[in-house]
């Protein structure tokens, strides 16, 4: 009987635990958000969004920041946005089962989990050495070579999902593949793709690492690619280890919009299709 | 298209070319893919090399890392980037199996999606807040209330005391270790829920039907079925850790030198990074700063290799009827 009651309490202590660290991972998602939302909104303010990095003890915003991650990321989805879509598109429909692929896949999954920093000292080596100077191209390549597997991988994982029957009877009507790929295929996993490229976007848009010695920073406006620009990662990695108060301030606001505006693209993302579920991310 | 398209030769030669053209381009993208992980080997061989020729393999084995007589070895940053690691494991790993536990087996469906999300938000929190965070409010917390506990506890036991003495710093080796498990969580308790839904119901019902509780058929069922891939979700985890470099180079310190402590401060390979290549002068700092690159993309490559290699084969095992 005793044995019985052991065996109860040892599950219930088991279960209460697994609850207990549920609650313990939803509990550090809520602290960090509530501590960005405490003190970043109380930098929020229309001068955020109008005004330059300021020097230390002025008021100022985030705008040139702001502006060049926007610039960046984008140069950087339209860079690695087509590359990784073809890539994806040779893995699922072309060579599919050929030995290459196979390994293409395994390396594309390699680079996927491959550490930022180490993205930043290859473009740094690549681009900033040759160049000889930091640049924003450079921080775009680099977000570029991140984004990259993340498209691979969720491309492959939605052209797969489209029905064969589909692709047999456009095939079954003379078209070439390519014609099949672009005419049948890639309208069906629209917005699986669509979906892969808004996660690829989250994923680079909140990276540091590989900015620091590609892009690294700019404290005034610059919209020339090929001169060091600002960002909003490096302006809070900055701001927030200074001893000023105010850039301190900034650092939290930025923090708050960089989070929140990634949030909202990941649950756009979901939404969008609610089929792709954390493997678009691994 | 109509019929007489499709005869006219000229059309098909057109449609020939464009199929050539096409073919090509996604061939050339997944070879690029390819030619990205050898570029960046070569390129970071090529960087380490003068630091590698100088030192040898003093750069291994020494601890002293001085910029003034440039002298560089690895030893404390690679002794730091597995030490946080393996602290960031030791608290990861039980946690997400609990939550793993919690979303496969014990969650009312209506709670399942939402609470799946939200782990999986907390790994789309990019690492730089994580830094932030870490500094300015995790690490205050743990210096006021759990460090010095630490060490009034745990300080005095002989053996495992010594990890846990000296000042509270709140800061170093201890706060990286404990952030770094904050951000892969999402990602082992992931990979453990895919893993626990591939189970079969067949033999968790074969399990209850001899009378076992939820907890026995969780720990003699479902993990030893599942444990293949859970090993990969945390190698997986484990190289996202060795690389983490935003999070880490805020709370870690950045000292050099092999405490005894881990409440001391310490560095990692990519904090040291981060926090001194553009500041490098002098051709052997950069070099050996490379260097430390290279050796970390060794271990994280052979720690994901791994992984990846493990939840390829249990793929091959779904894939096969059982």
């Amino acid at each position: 009987m005793s044995r019985r009651v052991l065996r109860k309490l040892i599950n219930l202590a088991a279960l209460g635990l697994s609850v207990l660290a549920t609650a313990v991972g939803l509990f550090f998602l809520g602290a960090i958000l509530w501590t960005l939302l405490g003190r970043g909104l109380a930098g929020m303010s229309t001068l955020l969004f109008t005004a330059m990095t300021p020097p230390p003890g002025s008021s100022g915003g985030l705008l040139n920041a702001i502006y060049g991650s926007v610039v960046m990321t984008l140069i950087a989805i339209l860079i690695g946005g087509p590359i990784g879509m073809l890539a994806g598109t040779h893995l699922a429909e072309y060579g599919r089962d050929s030995r290459l692929s196979a390994v293409i896949r395994f390396v594309n999954d390699v680079l996927l989990s491959a550490p930022s920093i180490i993205v930043g000292l290859f473009v740094y080596q690549l681009l900033v050495l040759r160049m000889g100077h930091f640049s924003a191209i450079a921080g775009a390549v680099a977000l570029a070579i991140i984004a990259i597997p993340v498209t691979v991988r969720t491309t492959e994982d939605m052209l797969n999902l489209v029905p064969q029957g589909m692709k047999d009877a456009s095939t079954a009507m003379g078209a070439y593949p390519w014609r099949t790929i672009t005419s049948v295929i890639y309208p069906a996993a629209r917005s699986g793709i669509v979906t892969g490229l808004l996660l690829a976007v989250a994923r680079i848009s909140g990276e540091t690492a590989p900015l620091l010695f590609t892009a690294l920073n700019n404290q005034f406006w610059s919209s020339s690619l090929n001169a060091p620009m600002a960002n909003l990662p490096v302006v809070i990695f900055q701001f927030a280890l200074s001893p000023y108060p105010n850039w301190q301030q900034l650092a939290w606001s930025g923090a708050l919009l960089i989070t929140f505006s990634i949030l909202a693209l990941s649950i756009a993302a979901r939404f969008a299709v609610s089929r792709l579920g954390p493997g678009g991310q691994r | 298209m109509n019929t007489a398209a499709a005869i006219d030769p000229r059309h098909a030669a057109g449609q020939r070319l464009r199929e050539r053209v096409f073919r090509a381009a996604t061939f050339v993208a997944a070879l690029l893919v390819l030619t990205l992980l050898g570029g960046v080997a070569l390129s970071l061989l090529q960087g380490a090399w003068p630091a590698l020729a100088h030192f040898r393999l003093r750069f291994l084995t020494s601890e002293v890392w001085n910029p003034v007589t440039d002298q560089f070895g690895a030893l404390a940053a690679v002794y730091g980037t597995l030490v946080t690691s393996l602290i960031a494991l030791a608290i990861a790993i039980p946690v997400s199996l609990g939550i793993a536990i919690f979303l496969t087996q014990l969650a009312p469906l209506w709670l399942k999606r939402p609470v799946s999300i939200a782990i999986e938000l907390l790994a789309a929190v990019p690492s730089i807040i994580f830094g932030i965070w870490g500094l300015f409010v995790l690490a205050p917390v743990l210096q006021r209330h759990v460090q010095p506990w630490l060490i009034d506890t745990v300080g005095p036991l002989p053996l495992v005391g010594r990890l846990f003495q000296g000042p509270p710093f709140g800061i170093g080796i201890l706060t990286a270790g404990i952030v770094l498990a904050i951000m892969v969580v999402p990602f082992i308790s992931a990979v453990t829920r895919d893993v626990f839904e591939t189970v079969p119901d067949v033999l968790k019902e074969s399990g209850y039907g001899l009378g076992a509780t939820t907890w026995e058929v969780i720990w003699q069922v479902v993990v030893p079925y599942a444990r293949t891939g859970m090993i990969g979700g945390i190698m997986l985890g484990l190289g996202r850790a060795l690389g983490e470099t935003m999070a880490v180079t805020f709370v870690i310190g950045n000292a050099h030198r092999i405490g005894s402590s881990l409440l001391a401060p310490g560095t990692t390979i990519s904090a040291a990074i981060a926090n001194e290549f553009t500041e490098a002068v002098g051709d052997l700092y950069t070099s050996s700063l490379v260097a430390l690159g290279a050796l970390l993309f060794l271990i994280t490559f052979s720690v994901i290799a791994a992984a990846r290699f493990m939840l390829l084969r249990l793929e091959r095992r779904a894939l096969s009827p059982v």
